[in-house]
């Protein structure tokens, strides 16, 4: 299994970046870490298809010379479905952020538990 | 020789100009909207205070409002709360560790790195290879792939860019008209937020001078010949954007006012998605259909070439770009 793990290690690495992130949403308190943490769990997903896209000892897969062959150049869907994340996780990162500013300027706080509280308060009075 | 019609206020094009740039309040007439109550309540947010003294007073007369600094705020001696947060902190990391523990289980069972022969590489992406340069005309077969055969993907993506803008511009945008105490106090904060950054700094603006230049002419580089090498609207569109961030940082509203506004944003974007969106379905249309296109393909690596893909990577860097310094100017003050 290590072996096989050592062989993979591109995954590896991404599925461990992707549990940091992972802990980081769940045990930090602060919104903005949490937005980190998501972020770097964006990154791990990119980091594993770009490595599930690669074949080692080819080329991108921009044509040159008109070479076709499939055997010269590597996988180009897992680019674009890249691609596609980084465009989605681009806009959830600005309306996360959003959101945040306008809860700090509501609370007072980036604390998710001081905001709650607040919340509670708010509702008692 | 241009003479305004005689009914030029009933027109249609008046009326879509109107809707583009926002004068109509849509919801004026049909949805009843409740007024925020309250203007100011003694909280030190009065309209006229400008000097930064009553600012910064003002500033800490909110912060003592804040529940740290309330009496009887003090987490740690809650028992319960302490044992709950130690409980949840226990299983949050049991969880994370198991997750990834199953995760690296899965990975032992993926097929080896960088073999040809992994079931990924199936007879779709072949297809791509083989026949991206005589379906698409471009050059660089990831670029043929997402604006040619899943071109309506990236029709989503570029919607789901321009509805975060909208979102973000809901949520972060400050009403000049408003007069409740929040939009009150966001509007001051808005205006003091660069007080203690020099203005007109000249080593910035030298430097900007130089390099602002340089950086929009690589962006529509990369724009322009996203299918004949690696780039495309994306990522130029990303370039382009930091660009007029730059710009905008070292010389500030009144100069990208002169040529960036609400108004622009809106144009812009409606005009690319616009075109995207028929464009495509014009394509789609005559594919399905069996039909002739007429779009030529052009020889393969020259710059007119691949048929649409062109216009649409403009379209899609417009967009970007756009999306990109609005997602800056409502950041930093709330407004374009």
């Amino acid at each position: 299994m290590l072996e096989h793990m050592a062989l993979n290690m591109e995954e590896t690495v991404s599925v461990i970046l992707f549990g940091i992130g992972f802990t980081i949403l769940l045990l930090h308190q602060n919104l903005i870490k949490k937005i980190m943490g998501m972020n770097i769990m964006d990154t791990a997903v990119y980091l594993f298809l770009a490595a599930k896209g690669y074949i080692s000892d080819r080329m991108v897969p921009i044509v040159v010379d008109g070479i076709q062959d499939v055997s010269a150049y590597i996988n180009p869907v897992p680019s674009g479905l890249v691609l596609t994340g980084i465009v989605v996780s681009v806009s959830t990162t600005a309306l996360m952020l959003a959101l945040t500013i306008r809860l700090y300027e509501r609370y007072g706080s980036l604390d998710l538990d001081q905001i709650l509280l607040r919340v509670k308060e708010d509702e008692r009075t | 020789m241009s003479r305004k019609k005689d009914n030029y206020d009933q027109s249609r094009w008046l009326k879509f100009k109107n809707w583009v740039d926002g004068d109509v309040d849509l919801l004026a007439k049909g949805m009843e909207a409740r007024v925020p109550d309250g203007n100011t309540d003694g909280s030190g947010w009065t309209h006229g205070a400008q000097s930064l003294e009553a600012y910064e007073a003002a500033q800490e007369e909110e912060l003592k409002k804040l529940p740290i600094f309330a009496k009887g705020f003090d987490p740690s001696v809650d028992h319960g709360l302490a044992l709950f947060r130690k409980f949840y902190r226990f299983l949050s990391v049991l969880l994370c560790g198991s997750l990834i523990l199953v995760l690296l289980w899965t990975v032992a069972y993926l097929p080896i790195f960088g073999n040809a022969g992994n079931p990924d590489n199936n007879e779709v992406s072949a297809r791509y290879i083989e026949r991206g340069l005589q379906e698409t005309g471009a050059v660089n077969i990831v670029t043929g792939m997402i604006l040619d055969y899943r071109a309506f993907d990236t029709f989503g993506e570029s919607c789901v860019l321009f509805i975060a803008s909208c979102c973000v511009l809901v949520l972060l945008r400050i009403d000049a008209s408003s007069k409740d105490k929040q939009t009150e106090k966001r509007r001051k904060e808005a205006a003091y937020d660069r007080l203690y950054e020099p203005k007109n700094d000249i080593i910035l603006q030298k430097c900007a001078c130089i390099l602002v230049p340089v950086i929009l002419i690589f962006g529509i580089y990369i724009v322009l010949n996203g299918h004949l090498s690696p780039g495309g609207g994306f990522s130029g569109g990303a370039v382009l954007g930091s660009g007029l961030i730059l710009y905008l940082n070292a010389f500030g509203f009144q100069k990208t006012e002169r040529f960036f506004t609400e108004t622009v944003y809106r144009r812009t974007t409606l005009c690319a998605l616009t075109f995207y969106c028929l464009a495509k379905s014009y394509s789609f249309f005559t594919g399905a259909n069996h039909l002739d296109s007429g779009i030529p393909l052009g020889t393969p690596g020259a710059i007119l070439s691949s048929g649409l893909i062109l216009p649409l990577n403009i379209c899609v860097g417009l967009v970007v770009a756009c999306t990109m310094y609005a997602f800056y100017t409502l950041f930093r003050k709330g407004g374009m």
